[in-house]
């Protein structure tokens, strides 16, 4: 079979089912239980750190002085 | 070590760029080695006499602003050149006695137009995404920007390009591919600047000190890595010399037109759509000081966005040699696309739920409110104008141009006012804007363009398209197509009248943005943003 042939009837069957049960996976993985308070934490991102960076808890980097890091991080 | 680096490769290009601008083919191609020679010698330049100098220390307790600052300067300066360039393209429809005699070919329509699209398009919209996902990205993920100087390349370095489009375009040099007409070696520099961006973004997503990824992100990603991915498959071609800026593309036929609008639609899809709606998702609850409306629905909104777009681009070739199933699948799954475009809308919009007074007393959430509809709009009017019988009366028409524009003008350029709007007072750390009274007025200025441009343009489009199968009772055609040109004079003066309104309205943002740097007082407590010179 040449090679177009081989890829569109490829693309059409099992990629194409693939994709479709990845798209299916993805809002399962949305709406599954206990994903609410995730959710809620992810979506009050913007409303932190506006103005400098989280301070750095591990010891790589150059320690700081507090943790409040810990505490926004829910 | 580094700088040494530095200065072998600044000198090799010079050197190089010297060599093509003696050898080059063309103008465009001479012009454009003369711009790398006279950059690549003034950084060599600039290298040598700072070499003693001290490398100041970053500071990981701050966020990397600078580049920012930057990228909002260029993005409001590109959006007033490319809304005049749009505006006296305008009008040489309208009096063609404006092709200028004594500029022949220079500044036609033709070579104007690509100018006007790209600057807008790439200019104002690439710098507005740039500078605002550097934003975005630090802000969410609670760190500081990967890469140190890195970003100022790819700022530069982006603007480099930019200049090398717009002066290829004027002086004759494109591939005729619309939205991607730059020649190869603008091409590859532009690869090279992309490919920096993703590391840099990337980079600072990895280093975060926040859990999650925040949704801004994932649609800011998948703009850059699609971008990254037409950009080079749309644009795989071989050079007729290395000292000419002619190439000839390896897709022929109707293989090159799919690619073409494959790459052309997504453009649309993912840089005018997906990183404009990382911008929503930030900017929009940051406004409105209330976190979106459902996380959970911009989960959903994000991987059925980008699962449906990348298949759309078929719908820009029906009733051509393309197979009939490849213009249908992109036409049904345009129209699919309807359904994660206005998911979209719903959770902006019902993101100022409870807040809804807000539009009442804050022009900038009204900009960001009306973006949100034009949105909408849009990609209502996008999915109907794919179906092919809907398409064989709007195809080629001006009704094309007014739907563009009411994505562009009222999406894109809205949503990058807002978020302008709210930048520049929180870089330059200034309390507020410099009058809220100029928002309001650059709102209604733009509001009523974009409403004479799509008005116009529906009437035009729709009446150009009813003219050219008008047909009599012998079945001869009624009109020809000088009968349509004359037709559509009135409308337009109405479309250039609206171009004018909206680009008065971003002079008035230009002037405002800049008396509020200028005039008004520095909030006390972060003494030193503003490096002293």
């Amino acid at each position: 079979m040449d090679t177009y042939s081989l890829l569109r009837q490829l693309a059409d069957s099992w990629v194409l089912l693939v994709l479709f049960l990845f798209f299916i996976g993805v809002v399962v993985w949305a709406f599954r239980p206990g994903s609410r308070k995730t959710h809620r934490d992810t979506a009050n991102i913007p409303f932190r750190h506006e103005d400098k960076p989280a301070p750095d808890d591990a010891s790589e980097r150059t320690g700081d002085d507090d943790d409040s890091a810990e505490e926004t991080r829910q | 070590m580094w700088n040494t680096a530095k200065l072998v490769v600044l000198g090799v290009l010079a050197v190089l760029a010297a060599l093509a601008a003696n050898y080059g083919r063309d103008l465009a191609y001479q012009v454009h080695a003369v711009i790398i020679l006279l950059v690549a010698a003034g950084l060599f330049i600039a290298t040598l006499r700072r070499w003693d100098e001290p490398v100041p220390a970053a500071n990981p307790n701050e966020y990397m602003d600078g580049v920012i600052r930057a990228g909002v300067i260029a993005t409001a300066f590109w959006g007033a050149v490319g809304f005049l360039a749009g505006v006296f393209i305008a009008f040489q429809l309208a009096f063609p006695v404006l092709n200028f005699d004594w500029a022949q070919p220079y500044l036609n329509f033709s070579r104007l137009r690509p100018l006007h699209t790209s600057a807008v398009i790439f200019a104002f919209g690439g710098n507005a995404l740039i500078c605002t996902s550097f934003y975005v990205v630090q802000r969410t993920s609670a760190a500081r920007m990967w890469g140190g100087n890195l970003a100022w390349f790819v700022f530069w370095g982006y603007q480099l390009f930019i200049v090398l489009a717009a002066t290829g375009y004027v002086l004759g040099a494109t591939q005729s591919k619309e939205y991607a007409e730059p020649e190869w070696y603008v091409d590859l520099w532009l690869t090279i600047v992309w490919v920096a961006y993703l590391a840099i973004f990337l980079g600072t997503i990895l280093k975060r000190k926040e859990p999650h990824i925040y949704v801004a992100n994932w649609f800011y990603l998948s703009f850059i890595v699609t971008i990254a991915m037409l950009h080079i498959v749309n644009n795989l071609s071989i050079p007729v010399s290395i000292w000419g800026s002619k190439s000839v593309q390896v897709f022929a036929g109707v293989q090159d037109a799919m690619t073409q609008w494959w790459y052309g639609h997504n453009a649309v899809g993912f840089f005018l759509t997906a990183g404009f709606l990382g911008m929503m998702y930030y900017f929009v609850p940051k406004q409105a000081e209330r976190p979106v409306f459902s996380y959970k629905l911009s989960i959903v909104h994000f991987w059925a966005l980008i699962f449906l777009y990348i298949w759309a681009g078929p719908h820009h070739l029906h009733y051509t040699a393309l197979p009939d199933w490849a213009s249908t699948l992109g036409m049904v799954f345009s129209v699919i696309l309807w359904m994660p475009s206005w998911g979209g809308m719903i959770n902006g919009l019902m993101t100022l739920s409870g807040a809804w007074d807000k539009l009442r007393t804050d022009p900038i959430i009204r900009m960001m409110v009306i973006s949100i509809g034009f949105y909408g709009m849009s990609t209502f009017e996008g999915p109907m104008m794919s179906i092919r019988a809907v398409n064989s009366l709007s195809h080629y028409t001006d009704w094309t141009i007014g739907h563009v524009h009411s994505g562009a003008l009222g999406w894109n350029g809205m949503i990058t006012f807002g978020a302008l709007y709210f930048l520049v007072p929180r870089l330059w750390n200034r309390e507020r804007l410099y009058s809220l009274a100029m928002v309001n007025w650059h709102f209604w200025l733009a509001t009523i363009g974009i409403v004479l441009y799509a008005a116009s343009m529906w009437v035009t489009g729709i009446m150009e398209g009813l003219m050219w199968r008008e047909v009599d009772a012998q079945g001869f055609l009624v009109n020809s197509f000088a009968d349509t040109v004359a037709a559509k004079f009135p409308m337009y003066v109405v479309r250039g009248l609206g171009g004018v309104l909206f680009l008065a309205g971003a002079l008035i943002m230009c002037y405002n943005l800049w008396m509020t740097v200028k005039g008004q007082p520095k909030t006390s407590d972060q003494p030193a943003m503003v490096p002293a010179e």
